[in-house]
C-alpha cells in the first residue's frame, strides 16, 4: 500500500502534506473539543435566581473572566456565608455564592471576602458594605406573608440589618375586617444589599420574602419617561401656564 | 510482574531504587498537606488552591495560566494575583516548569498509578497523538477563552477540579479524575499528561531554560536495558542526551518536556543519570569529540 500511494513516494509532498494533514487534523480535534467547552461556558453564565454572588462580585460576564476559583473568599467569610459550587451544581464550577435561605451575609463592615479576593473579580472598590448589591429582596409570596393577611409579623423588617431604610412597613387599610391597619413590607430598591437575612428569616414553610437578581427583579422606565410631580418640584411649580385645573370627582358619587 | 521488570534483579536495595520517586511522592502529598491542614485540622498555613493561595497571610501565589486564560478572557487582574504569578513564573523559569507537573500536580499521582496498572495488566499503549499536541491544546483554551469572556480550562481542569474538591468538597469532581485515570489506561498511555495537558505545556515552555536539569553523565557506561525509556513519562527526552555522544550532543536532558522527575536516576542500575546544571552541558561538550563520527 505505502509503495503505491502517491503522497510518500514523490518526495517532494511527504513532508510538507504530512505537516498539513497533522496540522489539519490537531487543529480540528482541538477545535472540536474548544467547541464544547465554549458551549459548557455559555451554559455556565446562567447563574440560577437562587444562587448569591459575594459583595461586590463584578456582573456575571466580567466574572467569569476575573474570577480564578481559588475560594481565598469563602475561606475568609466568619459566618461560612459563602460557598464554592462543587462539580454537578447548577452553579459554573469553582465560583463563591451563598443561598440566603441557608445562610444570609451578615454583612461585615470590613468585607474581608472583598479584601480576601486576589484577582479583583470582587471589586476593591467596595469598602462601604451598605453600598453592596447582591440582589434585591422581592416579596414575592404576597398571598402568604403574614403581615399581608393582617397579622403582625415584621420579622422580615425586623431583621433587616437596614431597618426602616430597606425595608419599611407601609401602613394600609384592612378591607377584611374594615377595622384593623395592615403593615405591609415594602422594600427600597435604593437601599437594600440583597443581604438575604429577610429571606433566611421568614417564618413561612417557604420563604415569602426573597432575594433575586437586580436584572430580574427590577422594572425600568423608557429614557423618554418624565414623572410629572418630580418634574414640577424641580422647576418649583407648573410647567405650563394657566392649565384650568378641573374639579375632581369621585366614581359612584356623583349627581 | 510484567516482562519489562523481569529481565534483571537489580542488587541496589529499595531506597536506592526509589529514592527519587519517595522524595517525589513526599513532596506532592506534603502540598497537599499544606493546603489541607487549614480546612482540616484549622492550622491555617496555606489558604486558597493551587489557582490562588495566600501563604502565612502574606505570600500570593497565583496559576500564571489561569491568569493569562483571564487576560485573554477581557480581565485585568488585580495587584495581588499579578505579583503571585511573577513569583510563580519566575520561580518555575528558574527551577523548571514541569517540577510542577511532577513535584506538586496531584493529578501526577492519579496518572503514574494509571501507568503502574497498565503495566502490571499489559495494556497496550493506545492512542498516541504527537507531542505538539499540547501545545494546540494550550493555544485552544487562550483562543476559546479570549472568544467567550470565560477562563476555559478551568470548567474542566483536573488538576483544580480535584485540588478545589479536596479542600472544599468534592461534588462530582471525582468522575474527572476517574476520567483522567481510564483515559490513560485504556486511551492513550501516559496520554493526559505527555499529550493533552495545557498546564504542562504552559509550565513546560516557562521552564525552558531553567537550571537543574537531568544529566547521564556517565552514559558511556549505558548497558541499552531500556529502564529508563520504560519508567519515562515523556521517553523521546532521554535519546539525544543518552544517545548523542556519537553526534556531539552533550549529556544533559534538555527538552522542556522533561518534568525532571528524576525516575531515570532511580531505576539505572549503571548509574547514568544524575540532576546537575544545565550549564553542565557545555562544560561536557568541550570534553567531547565532536562530530568526529561523521
Amino acid at each position: 500500500m505505502a509503495s503505491q500511494d502517491p503522497h510518500r513516494t514523490n518526495p517532494g509532498w511527504p513532508g510538507r502534506r504530512r505537516f498539513l494533514a497533522d496540522a489539519a487534523r490537531a487543529a480540528c480535534g482541538v477545535g472540536i473539543a474548544g467547541l464544547l467547552l465554549g458551549l459548557l461556558a455559555r451554559q455556565g453564565r446562567a447563574l440560577p435566581a437562587w444562587a448569591i454572588r459575594p459583595p461586590g462580585a463584578r456582573d456575571e460576564s466580567e466574572f467569569a473572566s476575573a474570577c480564578v476559583r481559588c475560594g481565598l473568599c469563602v475561606r475568609d467569610c466568619p459566618y461560612k456565608t459563602l460557598r464554592l459550587s462543587k462539580p454537578g451544581e447548577p452553579v459554573t464550577t469553582g465560583t463563591p455564592y451563598f443561598i440566603a435561605r441557608d445562610v444570609p451575609c451578615e454583612m461585615c463592615e470590613d468585607i474581608p471576602c472583598v479584601v480576601a479576593c486576589p484577582t479583583g473579580a470582587l471589586d476593591k472598590e467596595l469598602t462601604k458594605i451598605e453600598d453592596a448589591r447582591m440582589g434585591i429582596a422581592v416579596l414575592t409570596g404576597q398571598e402568604d406573608c403574614l403581615n399581608f393577611l393582617g397579622l403582625r409579623c415584621d420579622v422580615c423588617y425586623r431583621v433587616c440589618p437596614l431597618i426602616d431604610k430597606a425595608i419599611k412597613l407601609d401602613r394600609q387599610h384592612n378591607m377584611r375586617t374594615g377595622a384593623h391597619t395592615m403593615f405591609i413590607p415594602v422594600v427600597d430598591s435604593e437601599h437594600c444589599t440583597g443581604c438575604g437575612k429577610c429571606e433566611r428569616s421568614c417564618v413561612l414553610e417557604k420563604a415569602a420574602i426573597r432575594v433575586l437578581p437586580i436584572e430580574l427583579a427590577k422594572g425600568e422606565l423608557g429614557a423618554h419617561y418624565r414623572l410629572g410631580w418630580e418634574e414640577k418640584e424641580e422647576f418649583g411649580g407648573p410647567l405650563l401656564p394657566d392649565v384650568i385645573d378641573l374639579p375632581d370627582r369621585t366614581p359612584g358619587l356623583s349627581q | 510482574m510484567s516482562a519489562r521488570t523481569q529481565h534483571k534483579v537489580s542488587e541496589r536495595g529499595f531506597l536506592a531504587r526509589n529514592k527519587w520517586l519517595i522524595l517525589r511522592r513526599t513532596s506532592q502529598f506534603g502540598f497537599l498537606a499544606l493546603f489541607l491542614a487549614g480546612p482540616v485540622a484549622g492550622v491555617w498555613i496555606v489558604k486558597g488552591t493551587l489557582a490562588s493561595s495566600l501563604t502565612l497571610g502574606i505570600l500570593p501565589l497565583s496559576d500564571p495560566y489561569i491568569l493569562l486564560q483571564s487576560l485573554f478572557a477581557g480581565s485585568i487582574p488585580a495587584t495581588t494575583a499579578l505579583v503571585g504569578a511573577l513569583i510563580v513564573l519566575a520561580t518555575y523559569a528558574l527551577i523548571g516548569g514541569r517540577v510542577y507537573c511532577s513535584w506538586v500536580c496531584p493529578i501526577n499521582i492519579v496518572t503514574d498509578a494509571s501507568h503502574w496498572v497498565s503495566e502490571r495488566l499489559d495494556i497496550p499503549k493506545g492512542w498516541q497523538p504527537k507531542r505538539s499536541l499540547r501545545y494546540w491544546v494550550l493555544g485552544m483554551t487562550l483562543v476559546a477563552s479570549a472568544a467567550t469572556g470565560v477562563i476555559i480550562w478551568e470548567l474542566v481542569n483536573p488538576i483544580t477540579l480535584l485540588h478545589r474538591g479536596l479542600l472544599y468538597g468534592v461534588g462530582l469532581a471525582w468522575l474527572a479524575v476517574l476520567a483522567v485515570f481510564l483515559f490513560d489506561l485504556f486511551v492513550s498511555r501516559r496520554g493526559w499528561c505527555g499529550h493533552i495537558c495545557p498546564v504542562g505545556a504552559f509550565y513546560g515552555l516557562i521552564g525552558r531554560f531553567a537550571l537543574p536539569r537531568i544529566n547521564a553523565y556517565a552514559r558511556s557506561a549505558c548497558d541499552d536495558c531500556m529502564d529508563c525509556y520504560a519508567v519515562c513519562p515523556e521517553p523521546h527526552v532521554i535519546t539525544p542526551a543518552l544517545k548523542g555522544a556519537k553526534r556531539g550532543v552533550g549529556p544533559v536532558i534538555l527538552s522542556p518536556d522533561c518534568s525532571n522527575c528524576g525516575r531515570c536516576i532511580d531505576v539505572c542500575d549503571r548509574i547514568v543519570f544524575k540532576f546537575s546544571s544545565r550549564l553542565a552541558q557545555t562544560a561536557d561538550d568541550a570534553t567531547l569529540p565532536r562530530r568526529k563520527a561523521a
